[in-house]
């Protein structure tokens, strides 16, 4: 096989692997995203259980980490990379997440919102006696 | 195959020429322009998970906001068993790399590396979702089912929507195994099985948001 990436007409599939010379080198990709992703988990699970970062920062931190995390798996498992045959996968990835960020983002602030302005049902029946 | 310039993992790009002959040549015939089919379908079945990947952001947005309305009743911190949650979790992160294993094993034709590989793929997910069925059994047997408050209506269809997916997964990892051992590596079948493999993969990507957002900020010291 071909080790070479095509010059021209340079799609991948999303999850396929240009240029993998062996089974071996195929093999080492997953490990090496295996090992990432055990170390980002326990790190994760470290903080969530001890006091080593300030406690209110936990939800950030923890965050961070699982966006670390998710981008070690879109590399070595589903090889979504940045690299030129790519650019229709990350692209339609890229737009996936901004409707995620939308929706998430969207609600959390809105709902947020909503708590902050309407008063809790308790309140307002004292009132009304 | 016009688009053969194309290398996958285990490296037998091009040479699916052999048995494309035969009742199969209309499955697997190349376009004489534009990417191959591999591409066109694999790109197609990716837009369709980043659509699931919408799901549960959507899922997801529901239960951050439902998260204090425990209307009284058990919170994250009373309920969520961080071993379990770590035990899935290896599950889980294993079986996505045997799920690659396999992939690669299939590429190349190997039928020890391929089977071996899904087997162990199907072990861990099974093994995935009898942990988060015996959780959620032992939780509704503590009266936190789905019913108890709003914060657990929505806990169980974040993680239950996940759970329905790896089972689906499993269903189709059987059938995978079984066509491989039916029909042999053509080309259509590799094609499947790269859609099983993305499908897999985003499964355990989602549960990374789940296992961190859901069960580890729901116990971390505030």
């Amino acid at each position: 096989m071909s080790t070479s990436i095509p010059d021209s007409h340079g799609d991948v599939a999303p999850g396929d692997e240009l240029g993998s010379a062996s089974i071996s080198h195929a093999i080492r990709g997953y490990l090496v995203g295996l090992a990432l992703a055990t170390v980002l988990t326990c790190v994760s699970f470290y903080i969530a259980t001890s006091t080593l970062v300030w406690p209110p920062s936990v939800p950030i931190a923890l965050s961070v980490l699982a966006l670390a995390q998710m981008g070690v798996h879109l590399v070595f498992f589903l090889h979504i990379t940045s690299g030129p045959d790519s650019v229709n996968n990350v692209m339609a990835l890229a737009f996936g997440l901004l409707i995620v960020m939308l929706l998430v983002i969207g609600s959390l602030w809105i709902m947020t919102n909503l708590d902050h302005n309407v008063m809790p049902m308790g309140r307002l029946m004292q009132m009304q006696r | 195959m016009s688009a053969g310039t194309h290398a996958y993992p285990g490296g037998v790009a091009g040479s699916g020429r052999a048995v494309m002959a035969g009742h199969a040549a209309a499955l697997t015939e190349e376009p004489e322009h534009g990417p191959s089919k591999r591409i066109v379908v694999a790109y197609g079945f990716w837009i369709f998970l980043i659509s699931d990947i919408i799901l549960f952001s959507a899922l997801f947005a529901t239960y951050a906001v439902l998260t204090d309305a425990t209307a009284g009743g058990p919170t994250g911190r009373d309920l969520f068993e961080l071993p379990t949650v770590a035990v899935e979790t290896g599950c889980l992160l294993l079986s996505t790399v045997f799920c690659g294993l396999a992939g690669i094993g299939a590429q190349a034709r190997r039928n020890g590396l391929y089977y071996g590989a899904m087997a162990a793929t199907f072990v861990l997910g099974a093994t995935f979702v009898a942990i988060e069925l015996h959780e959620f059994a032992s939780m509704i047997h503590l009266g936190a089912g789905p019913g108890r408050s709003a914060f657990l209506s929505a806990f169980f269809a974040l993680i239950g929507c996940h759970g329905l997916h790896v089972t689906a997964g499993l269903l189709w990892l059987l059938t995978m195994m079984a066509q491989v051992y039916a029909k042999g590596y053509r080309a259509d079948i590799q094609r499947r099985l790269l859609c099983f493999a993305l499908f897999w993969h985003t499964l355990d990507i989602i549960w990374v948001a789940l296992f961190s957002l859901v069960y580890l900020v729901g116990v971390a010291p505030r």
